[in-house]
């Protein structure tokens, strides 16, 4: 006999990622109910679902900042933007989707409940300060995202793409699950909030733990974020998986792994002095070897896998200089910068999804040779998101790239503001060379290229719209993101 | 005390009965054909020489996945159970509607492994063309043509 008293449990706060987990299941079920009918109706649940999950999320956004759970789940204002740019990435993904799997003949109806659950694991990385959470999403995200990597069966490039992905994220993960059990050693729980408590009142012995702990926690980040030097596999992984995968992987991959540097840091902020100077340099170099070596490419999926690389470098830079200066610099320009790659990066994905055909795909830079001619609008929208990516303006692409370099500025962090405005300069080359490919008139296998569906469209519609709105109302935006 | 062991040792001797007789009668009974293939030494049923790269059918790694998962859910269940006979009734209320929702998606996992013929041994699944949708039909047919 025990005593037990049902728990408090906040609602609200898990409302959405119930929404999502459980708009997966019924999508499931559609596909199990009508094997033989086309994806329509597992789109549409999906859509409902994501609509829903956002509502409540947007409900959420007003309501004051509490956790649940025992603290294994927070409601903040971070977390639930940042949750909600994920359910507008997948419901963005999914909208392009069916017209490019029926032209690789890939319409699996798993797909969608699928890239669900994936949703699912990011949000939980986005929502929450204890590290077993962060892991268990890192794993729900990841495991799917396996599956999804390797659903272009009989291409052995897929199959490639799942398993270099698998075994690399399998990898990370264990250098994260090491990191958090170090951590766990030197403070005895696993929320994020105690160590800075550990740190001042341990002794040398609990420092040198939490350090070695940060470290490898950093090291399965990295993984996953594609930081220099953990950043190989992602081009590969990029190239070889579906165009969709890909567009969902980085951006909603990315983003999660992003908020989970975000918490990790806020956790081991105590310790700054001796890990900014080191992230720092993996800022430098993840900003550099990405833009490099996208120079060299031919494939544009491998340079748009090199252009995220270079991204989450930009972004580095953008969190260092919070942690640099916390009282100065918010964490406004960190998720305005991600809303504005989720569009750029999302969009240029969905408009190469359109080489498919018959099965078949090319990615090369010549495969999109063309395409004015064919899909003038998916044209158009692809050089709007190459200027963006470049940072033309009035792009959002200008106004994320302009903030982080003001931010790193005011926070003292001039050296990092240097190279990522050089690396602006170099990235201009291999985006114009693929705005380039798009307006060149001949075509290499003429007729042999997916049209664009109205799914297709409506996406880049609304990333054109997106990119050009959240430069042009950006003061607006600012007071919605400060909750004003 | 040694009373309670004394049912252990019964079956122990009677298993042992009756696995020899098995043994021992059908050897003795039994009709002796020899062919090469039976003379080998015994490998799970797969031919013992040959190349290593043997392709097998994925099944064997479907139902093997399915059995662990399945496995951990029995696992877990087991443990609430025992703490569900000695505890208090708030516990056995809230518990028994959390457990509700854990089986829940375990019910939609096992049905949508029964539809897709996860454990189907004779069942190959693969695309429904109707999933293609009427145009894309259309267009391979062209093709085909062509």
């Amino acid at each position: 006999m025990f005593d037990f008293s049902p728990p408090l449990i906040d609602w609200m706060t898990i409302a959405p990622l119930i929404a999502v987990a459980l708009t997966g299941l019924i999508a499931l079920m559609v596909e199990v109910m009508m094997p033989k009918r086309t994806n329509g109706g597992i789109i549409g649940v999906s859509l409902v679902g994501l609509a829903v999950a956002g509502g409540l999320l947007i409900n959420n956004l007003s309501m004051p900042n509490s956790e649940t759970f025992s603290g294994m789940a927070l409601r903040d204002h971070f977390g639930t933007l940042l949750q909600l740019l994920l359910v507008v990435t997948c419901g963005l993904s999914i909208l392009f989707s069916e017209g490019y799997l029926r032209e690789k003949r890939i319409p699996f109806g798993e797909f969608y409940p699928l890239l669900l659950w994936s949703t699912m694991g990011a949000m939980i990385m986005c929502m929450t300060r204890n590290l077993l959470m962060l892991f268990l999403g890192v794993e729900v995200l990841s495991i799917s995202l396996y599956v999804l990597a390797g659903m272009s069966r009989s291409e052995e490039r897929s199959e490639e793409s799942a398993m270099k992905y698998f075994l690399l994220g399998a990898f990370a993960s264990a250098f994260l699950l090491f990191g958090i059990s170090f951590v766990y050693g030197a403070t005895g729980t696993l929320q994020l909030a105690s160590i800075s408590e550990a740190w001042t009142s341990g002794g040398i012995s609990s420092q040198a733990l939490l350090l070695f702990g940060f470290g490898l926690i950093m090291v399965g980040l990295s993984f996953k974020s594609g930081f220099v030097p953990f950043h190989q596999w992602t081009p590969d992984v990029y190239q070889g998986a579906p165009t969709n995968v890909t567009a969902f992987m980085a951006v909603g991959s990315k983003v999660a792994a992003i908020a989970a540097v975000w918490r990790v840091f806020e956790g081991f902020q105590i310790m700054s002095d001796y890990w900014i100077p080191i992230m720092s340099w993996v800022a430098i170099l993840t900003m550099s070897v990405g833009n490099l070596i996208a120079l060299l490419q031919k494939d544009v999926k491998r340079i748009l896998g090199y252009s995220s690389i270079a991204h989450a470098g930009y972004i580095l830079v953008a969190i260092l200089a919070h942690y640099k200066n916390p009282q100065a610099v918010g964490f406004n320009t960190v998720f305005y910068y991600l809303l504005s790659y989720a569009l750029m990066t999302l969009g240029s994905f969905a408009v190469i999804s359109l080489t498919a055909h018959s099965g078949r795909e090319g990615t090369m830079l010549s495969d999109l040779n063309g395409m004015w001619k064919r899909a003038p609008f998916a044209a158009a929208s692809l050089i709007v998101f190459m200027a963006s990516l470049v940072g033309i303006p009035p792009t959002s692409g200008f106004v994320g790239k302009f903030l982080i370099f003001s931010d790193a500025l005011q926070a003292g962090l001039t050296p990092l503001a240097m190279v990522l405005a050089v690396n602006s300069i170099i990235s201009v080359y291999y985006y114009v060379g693929i705005a380039h490919a798009t307006v060149v008139a001949e075509e290499k296998r003429p007729g042999k290229s997916g049209r664009p569906t109205f799914g297709l469209n409506s996406t880049c519609l609304l990333c054109t719209v997106g990119v050009f709105g959240a430069a042009i109302f950006y003061s607006p935006l600012m007071n919605f993101l400060q909750g004003r | 005390m040694q009373g309670t062991y004394l049912g252990l040792l019964f079956l122990i001797v009677i298993a042992a009965i009756v696995c020899g007789a098995m043994v021992t009668l059908s050897w003795l009974l039994g009709p002796k054909k020899k062919t090469p293939y039976k003379e080998a030494p015994y490998e799970c049923g797969v031919t013992p020489v040959g190349d290593a790269r043997e392709r097998f059918p994925i099944k064997f790694y479907l139902v093997a996945i399915l059995f662990i998962l399945f496995d951990i859910e029995v696992v877990f269940l087991w443990s609430w159970m025992t703490a569900f006979k000695k505890a208090d009734t708030n516990f056995m209320v809230f518990s028994f509607f959390e457990l509700l929702g854990y089986m829940a998606t375990w019910v939609v996992g096992y049905v949508y492994a029964l539809h897709v013929g996860a454990i189907d041994w004779d069942e190959t699944t693969s695309l429904a063309p109707e999933k293609l949708g009427k145009k894309h039909n259309a267009d391979e047919q062209k093709e085909n043509v062509a």
